[in-house]
């Protein structure tokens, strides 16, 4: 018997499993149509170049190549790549175009795609096209950014995308002489998302309807299918974009890329299907990077530890372009500076600038992880000179549970106001704490054990989640008595379909197996606003709970006029609708019946919580072991707390990947250095064996019908301040404090003879 | 582009001739002249495990063989792995444990897993470690998929798991 809330909260085994564990899901590079060609994209070479000549004749005349296309060969002007979220003002003066036309700003911006009637003749082609550059001056990093002595974009005059203050309280405040201050500076490296599945596309031109079908899409169909329309001059009903199963996301998966235009633009020239599979190498220089940042801060407090004021600057590489979520990652950084942590007075002056590199975009919590490494290694350097101990220091300055809802102010340029929702920040530090065994355990900072130094770190992190707009649900009861739910959000391997299901069988009394959730495509309805920024349970999931309810209700209208009550006396069970005394008819009965909803709040809920970890560090070989790592956080409430705590593993392992091991390089040349898997270091199952997520339903949000917080972001903004931390800690004797990530062999030697030089001194 | 060569093979069992290029990688081969996608390709040079398959019982990287080195051998690949059930033991161990979220990685993990406790059904959480550290999945973290691995052991100690891709 299904009871009500049977689901919702279980861990059930997730729907899409069997599919998956059976090489039966569907990629994109597993789709094959009849006459379908294969594109090949041919990149710059050069980073930063004007492209005098490009020459295809060679590749177009090599057997089996069908067409090369370039700049030349499309409609003027070439279309631009437009900006998603975070509208700066004057951003659109950066914007990428499609192909490379005349200039060439970073390696692998494409310049050509070659068709072919295999992969392999479209990749030989490739070797057949013949360039000719006239090298420019690369634009290497902030600092050459900022110095505008190469301008990437002549005619904007200037290399920075943004430059803006946000402030909230009185500064003057923050100016009391008798205030302890200290001021550092910070950077986290350049790294990114790397789904296991690297990008792709299959576009299918049927020019009898004149209709578009673009199989790969992810994230946010919608929005790519209304710009592709237009770009192409096609109505949007002529355009549809399909879903497949997702190899991870992650943030940078599913926005628009100069592919997304040039693969459908090709099928239509040539009037075949054409597929394209980015490769890993590719990859690398094409998919968004993320994460480069530089801050100064000061930070004031009481003598008693009590924080006054943070100041400073944040200076984010956004690479040669303004990408559809760019200038996303600088402004949460500003946004999220104070974390959780009562900050009476904020000042920070913000700034984008752009460099001879591949676009950045939005990584899994964008801005988050760089805040929470700048703010809580300042804040443990702090506790360190007034003498009180980190954890003390912290639970002095959370924000107390008594004072949320808690204004942040407006924080960033194209948003309004913000405010923390619900929780008790101080309930789950303690909690965690306690789990870690952190009092026993802090014993050990600083001590030698077994030839390693051991060492212990904290940081509290906050997050938003939800954001855009609203999401659309339509739930239909089929003559079977089976119930369909089209859903606007998206699936990149989060699990959706398995928790939505959850939703809709405890709302309806129905199986689990009688549900269907369809997602993949842009016809499926109107509109719909895909996933991101963790919105799909809050938004999708909202919208589904208030169609579910719309479809209850037709439910029972329809049995009560079946058995002349009141719809109140029906009651939804086991796929019937029940009146009080024994009668009660199967929903097959009643069918069809439909049920809409939406849901979009205005504000977002706030997920939070604290990390803690425990290292061990070689001081001989420079490796940093994690000995154990523990987050506890509070999401409101729980669908499925299996999927839940594999988000926040999986982030977790994410984060600390960017901690110590990823790193993507670029030499003075702005060539890129580590664009294989073998260079590029992700974390295997040998690096972070322990660890724990704990995730509580402590404070449900009022701002959703559900009452959940985002899951699948807020856990990576932990793991860069809690390692660099603990690493401080453990180096405590030689007085080395990190400022920089990843922590990996060369950069602790580096500190590590720093410091002994110091000591010389 | 060189002649195509005829290489024989048996795939889950099935003897099959399939018509390729030389520098057609197995796991091309496998995915798009024999259309069994099961086989994922993550990276093509040798890093990420996603196209594990096994050749002769070994778990192999299928991106950095050839197909023509395959002649006259025994491929086992995802799609054979549950066998006549639904699922097989490691496959339900893994959807039990929610030992994976987007499944790109899934397949070559089972694969190499499968490989393991054939051999080592006794293998312990640091050999089970071991091996799938040759793979990389991005959205787990490993840890489920470890419990996984473990929790199959048992399934395998009794037999109940066939060893795939000796050839029948
Ligand atoms: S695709 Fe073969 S190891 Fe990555
Ligand atoms: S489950 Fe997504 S890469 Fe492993």
């Amino acid at each position: 018997m299904t009871k009500a809330n049977t689901y919702v909260g279980s861990s059930m085994p997730r729907v899409e499993d069997q599919r998956l564990l059976t090489g039966k899901g569907e990629f994109i590079d597993d789709v094959q149509l009849p006459g379908m060609l294969n594109a090949a994209v041919f990149r710059s070479s050069m980073a930063h170049a004007i492209v005098r000549r490009i020459d295809t004749s060679e590749a177009r005349a090599l057997p089996g190549v069908v067409a090369v296309l370039s700049a030349a060969d499309l409609p003027r002007p070439i279309p631009r790549i437009p900006i998603r979220i975070a509208p700066i003002e004057g951003a659109e003066r950066f914007l990428q175009p499609v192909i490379a036309e005349g200039c060439v700003r970073y390696v692998g911006e494409p310049l050509a795609i070659v068709l072919a009637e295999s992969q392999e003749l479209a990749e030989d082609a490739l070797d057949r096209i013949e360039v000719d550059f006239e090298p420019l001056d690369p634009v290497s990093g902030i600092g050459d950014a900022r110095r505008n002595a190469t301008l990437l974009h002549p005619e904007a005059g200037t290399n920075l995308v943004a430059d803006y203050q946000v402030t909230r309280g009185d500064p003057a405040m923050a100016d009391d002489a008798a205030l302890y201050r200290r001021t550092e500076s910070f950077r986290i490296q350049r790294h990114t998302a790397v789904p296991m599945e690297t990008r792709g596309l299959v576009a299918q031109w049927d020019a009898g309807q004149g209709r578009l079908t673009v199989r790969g899409a992810a994230k946010v169909p919608f929005f790519i299918r209304n710009h592709l329309a237009r770009m192409l001059g096609l109505a949007q009903e002529m355009v549809e974009l399909i879903e497949l199963d997702v190899g991870g996301g992650f943030g940078v998966r599913g926005e628009f890329y100069p592919e997304d235009f040039l693969v459908p633009f090709a099928s239509r020239a040539v009037g075949r299907p054409v597929k394209w599979i980015e490769d890993r190498r590719e990859h690398f220089m094409a998919t968004a990077h993320s994460r480069e940042m530089e801050c100064s801060l000061e930070i004031a407090c009481t003598s008693e530890g009590r924080i006054i004021a943070l100041r400073g600057e944040i200076a984010a590489d956004l690479g040669a372009y303004v990408s559809p979520t760019g200038p996303i990652v600088p402004s949460r950084a500003a946004q999220f500076l104070a974390g959780p942590y009562h900050v009476p007075v904020l000042d920070l002056h913000v700034v984008a600038a752009l460099s001879s590199r591949t676009p950045v975009g939005s990584y899994r919590g964008p801005g988050r992880f760089e805040a929470a490494f700048f703010r809580e290694r300042l804040m443990d350097m702090a506790a360190r000179d007034l003498g009180i101990a980190p954890d003390e220091f912290r639970r002095m300055n959370l924000i107390a549970a008594s004072d949320l809802p808690y204004s942040i102010g407006q924080l960033v340029p194209y948003e309004g106001p913000a405010s923390y929702d619900t929780g008790d920040y101080r309930a789950v530090f303690d909690r965690c704490l306690e789990d870690f065994g952190w009092a026993e355990r802090r014993k050990l900072d600083g001590r030698e054990v077994a030839g390693r130094l051991h060492g212990l770190g904290l940081a509290c992190v906050i997050d938003s989640s939800g954001a855009g707009p609203g999401e659309h649900a339509c739930l239909y009861l089929q003559q079977d008595g089976n119930v369909r739910v089209h859903v606007g959000s998206s699936a990149l391997g989060q699990g959706i379909e398995t928790t939505f299901t959850q939703i809709v069988a405890d709302e309806l009394g129905l199986h689990p197996e009688r549900i269907r959730i369809c997602h993949g495509s842009t016809s499926l309805l109107d509109e719909g606003h895909g996933s991101f920024h963790s919105r799909s349970l809050i938004m999708g999931g909202n919208a589904i709970v208030v169609a579910a309810r719309a479809l209850r209700d037709a439910i029972r209208n329809a049995a009560a006029a079946r058995f002349g009550c009141t719809g109140d006396e029906i009651r939804l069970q086991d796929g019937r609708a029940c009146k009080a005394e024994g009668q009660s008819t199967a929903f097959a009965d009643l069918a069809p019946l439909e049920g809409r909803g939406s849901f979009g709040g205005a504000e977002k809920p706030f997920g939070y919580g604290t990390h803690v970890a425990h290292v061990a560090v070689d001081v001989g070989t420079g490796h940093v072991e994690i000995v154990d790592y523990l987050a506890v956080e509070d999401a409101g409430r729980i669908v499925n707390p299996a999927i839940v705590r594999g988000q926040k593993i999986g982030a977790i392992v994410q984060g600390l990947g960017g901690a110590l091991l990823e790193h993507l390089v670029y030499d003075d040349e702005a060539q890129l250095r580590t664009a294989s898997l073998a260079d590029y270091m992700l974390p295997t199952a040998a690096d972070f064996p322990q660890l724990d997520a704990v995730t509580l339903a402590l404070a449900p949000t009022p701002r959703n019908p559900l009452g959940v917080k985002g899951a699948g972001e807020d856990a990576i903004a932990g793991p860069g301040a809690a390692v660099a931390n603990a690493v401080a800690a453990a180096l405590s004797r030689y007085g080395v404090e990190p400022k920089e990530l990843p922590l990996d062999p060369p950069r602790i030697w580096a500190l590590l003879a720093a410091a002994a030089a110091r000591a010389c001194r | 582009m060189a002649d195509p060569r005829l290489v024989n093979l048996t795939v889950n069992g099935r003897m099959v001739a399939v018509s390729v290029e030389p520098r057609r990688s197995l796991a091309d081969c496998l995915r798009h002249d024999l259309r069994l996608t099961g086989t994922h390709i993550g990276c093509e040079h040798g890093i990420c495990g996603a196209c594990t398959v096994l050749v002769d019982g070994a778990a192999v990287r299928a991106c950095l063989m050839l197909a023509v080195q395959v002649e006259g051998r025994a491929i086992a690949t995802v799609e054979g792995l549950a066998g006549a059930a639904a699922l097989g033991p490691l496959q339900e161990s893994f959807r039990r444990h929610h030992a994976l979220q987007c499944g790109f990685c899934t397949p070559g993990i089972l694969m190499s897993a499968h490989a393991l406790l054939s051999a080592e059904p006794k293998a312990d959480r640091a050999r089970v470690i071991e091996v799938l550290s040759g793979h990389l999945c991005r959205c787990t973290g490993y840890l489920p998929i470890v419990e996984a691995i473990l929790d199959a052991r048992e399934a395998y100690l009794c037999g109940a798991a066939e060893p795939a891709g000796k050839g029948k």
